[in-house]
């Protein structure tokens, strides 16, 4: 990291190098950090940025911290990665597609990859596999959930990083934050959400404009399942409008498995 | 002496996704030409087969970054049309000022962050911010304003909120819109700056003749649905996007490639500033005139210009669908849904050109089909013999090395095109 005079309540700040990279994504959740225009500038101070494929034309190999956008789906792209995993001193997972595999792995759900091609391309040949997040490939430091993330929260998580602070994220689900604004509980008026069971940090961004919570950042550590099961049915909406959202992201992907296999054996007993 | 060269660009920089450029010319002769697509398939077609249709907007909005409106428009359209829906009028007047504010942002991160640059002798935005600084916050104020007027109708400006078949989960405050108004209206001045800092730059005087495809204005600049028009002189209703799109495969791209009357057409602001000049509100009109653009061009650079004058015309239209917004009563935001089996097709012009969508249900509203087509996708085959055109006009001139490797880059960029977008 260079040290250039800067400092932070009198204590020295170093300026560290930073880049960021994208795999099999939208590419939307760099452009939040763009799309900060009020703090932009300043924020763009905080770091020396020495890759940004979408905004700027020079490279560098070089580097502190790697942000990586999107996820594996194809061998290319694994390499790609552990080349960045050896050059990065702190290597973090920017957004759903990174962290879960975001919307890229709903198309894990067929069986048949071949139909998957087919589908698209026809008998065109074009290479793929089952998209995986970045974890299944190399350590990941540090995750930033969302899709997209939202912008405040990735630059406090910078400030953090560049201040050597500790970066927890909420083990609560977002309706916690929903319910502490007042707002009317969409469940009242007839919306699905998995604001009960989606981990917090977004500050109730979806349910805030009436859309109910579609889990994009995965399951909150404290959710309870069984209990956020009974209040769907207790609302009258459809279980599968649920799993449709559940499934939407990966990161339910595990409590979507265990719910299958419990619903299985209670229906054999 | 003949001019020899090799020029490879790998991932192209200050462009959305991953595109390489080619270009070999030996003793004055182009041997190869051309635009590379490498960005990953994600697959969303497949992915929302057997998905609710209330997955289609949500789930196909994140094809783009950059476009998540549009898409998200798209969608909703062709989800509408396959259930015989028809919108309030309250409710395609919000979703036309939300598309507004998408066009403004997505055209001024265009011209500014990743246009600007190639004119000024800078890698970057960044580079720009010493010796520019009333430019560089000019752009960044251009795009706060954009951005939170997407905010406050769409309710987030990347992936929306708000924005659901049927209308919106809600309607934006009224003073909040009135006060966007007032914005708009203090914009216009930066817009004629921004016309005065592009009005310096040298736009490389290179043409090729192309055919135009855009949306047909009936009364005024089109953005949402209706038939679809080229400069050729083909006409197609929406419902047979297919026959304006003809989409193949290359072995050198991930992503399609598309014809129509040609070998190749492009979409995009200046196919349509080409075919509906008439219809630009006054001060875009003048804005036009300013770069001589006022009949039909065919120098793909001059896309530059045309986002710019469509800048002006969406702030202009914004104003007024603001004035008519706060002239009535809200209405309710959100019609109710009845699915039955079907399908239909939505055609919206996005910031890069015209985006479909097109799904086909089943009784139970879930998805049998889904297809995408995408703007970048039809202006591939033109960006590529572009660039074999562009190469044979430089070992004409016997250009050297770094000045074709910059025009090649700055005609991709023209065309802003948005490559994960269009492999999707």
């Amino acid at each position: 990291m260079k040290k250039d005079g800067r400092s932070y309540l009198g204590v020295e700040v170093k300026r560290p190098r930073v880049a960021f990279f994208e795999l099999s994504s939208c590419e939307g959740c760099q452009l939040q950090i763009l799309n900060n225009e009020a703090t932009l500038f300043s924020f763009l101070s905080l770091v020396e940025i020495v890759n940004f494929r979408e905004a700027i034309s020079s490279r560098s190999d070089e580097y502190d911290i790697a942000f990586v956008e999107g996820s594996v789906t194809r061998a290319d792209e694994v390499e790609r990665l552990k080349r960045i995993r050896k050059r990065a001193g702190v290597l973090v997972a920017l957004g759903s597609c990174a962290c879960f595999g975001g919307v890229n792995q709903l198309k894990n759900r067929f069986d048949d990859l071949e139909w998957v091609k087919r589908e698209v391309y026809g008998d065109h040949s074009v290479e793929t596999m089952e998209t995986q997040p970045l974890s299944a490939f190399v350590e990941v430091d540090l995750s930033i959930y969302g899709c997209p993330v939202k912008k405040e929260e990735v630059e406090e998580i910078v400030t953090n990083l560049v201040l050597g602070k500790s970066v927890d994220h909420p083990r609560y689900p977002v309706c916690m934050e929903c319910t502490a604004k007042g707002n009317t509980c969409l469940f009242e008026i007839g919306e699905p959400c998995l604001g009960p069971i989606t981990r917090a940090g977004c500050d109730s961004w979806c349910p805030d404009n009436r859309m109910g919570c579609w889990g994009c950042r995965g399951v909150a550590d404290e959710a309870n399942i069984p209990q956020f099961r009974e209040v769907i049915r207790k609302h009258n909406i459809p279980e599968d409008v649920m799993l449709d959202r559940m499934e939407c992201f990966g990161g339910f992907r595990h409590i979507l498995a265990e719910m299958k296999e419990q619903d299985e054996k209670g229906q054999m007993e | 002496m003949k001019l020899s060269c090799d020029i490879s660009v790998k991932r192209l920089t200050r462009v959305e996704g991953h595109g390489n450029i080619e270009i070999c010319i030996k003793d004055g002769l182009v041997e190869k030409a051309s635009w590379d697509v490498v960005e990953t398939p994600r697959f969303f077609e497949a992915m929302l087969v057997g998905k609710r249709y209330e997955n289609a907007p949500y789930i196909s909005g994140r094809i783009c970054g950059i476009c998540s409106i549009g898409h998200t428009l798209a969608s909703i359209r062709a989800v509408e049309r396959a259930f015989g829906m028809t919108p309030t009028s309250q409710t395609e007047k919000l979703r036309l000022l939300l598309k507004h504010m998408e066009t403004l942002q997505s055209h001024i991160l265009h011209l500014y962050f990743l246009a600007a640059p190639d004119f000024l002798n800078a890698g970057s935005v960044l580079e720009l911010i010493e010796p520019h600084p009333d430019e560089v916050q000019r752009a960044a104020r251009i795009k706060l304003l954009a951005n939170d007027g997407a905010d406050l109708i769409g309710g987030r400006r990347l992936h929306p909120t708000r924005t659901v078949v049927g209308g919106f989960t809600m309607l934006p405050d009224r003073s909040a819109l009135a006060a966007l108004e007032r914005r708009l209206q203090a914009v216009i001045p930066d817009l004629k700056q921004a016309a005065e800092l592009f009005a310096s730059f040298t736009i490389p005087n290179f043409s090729r003749d192309t055919e135009w495809v855009s949306l047909k204005g009936e009364k005024g600049y089109p953005f949402i649905g209706g038939q679809i028009i080229s400069s050729d002189g083909v006409v197609k209703e929406e419902d047979e996007y297919l026959a304006m799109t003809n989409e193949y495969m290359v072995d050198h791209s991930t992503s399609k490639w598309s014809r129509l009357s040609r070998e190749s057409m492009a979409v995009g602001a200046l196919a349509r500033v080409n075919n509906n000049f008439s219809f630009l509100h006054p001060l875009a009109g003048e804005t036009a005139a300013l770069f001589g653009l006022t009949g039909i061009s065919h120098n793909p650079y001059m896309n530059n210009i045309a986002q710019l004058v469509e800048c002006v015309h969406v702030v202009e239209d914004s104003i007024h669908l603001i004035g008519e917004l706060l002239g009535s009563p809200w209405q309710d935001p959100r019609q109710g849904v009845t699915v039955r089996e079907g399908k239909g097709v939505g055609a919206v012009e996005v910031p890069r050109g015209i985006l479909y969508h097109y799904y086909s249900f089943d009784s139970n509203g879930r998805i049998i089909k889904a297809d995408c087509v995408i703007p970048t996708s039809q202006n591939n085959a033109n960006i590529h013999y572009d660039l074999h055109e562009l190469a044979t006009v430089m070992a004409d001139q016997g250009k050297d090395d770094m000045e074709i490797r910059l025009l090649a880059e700055m005609l991709v960029r023209a065309y802003d095109p948005c490559i994960s977008c269009s492999v999707h």
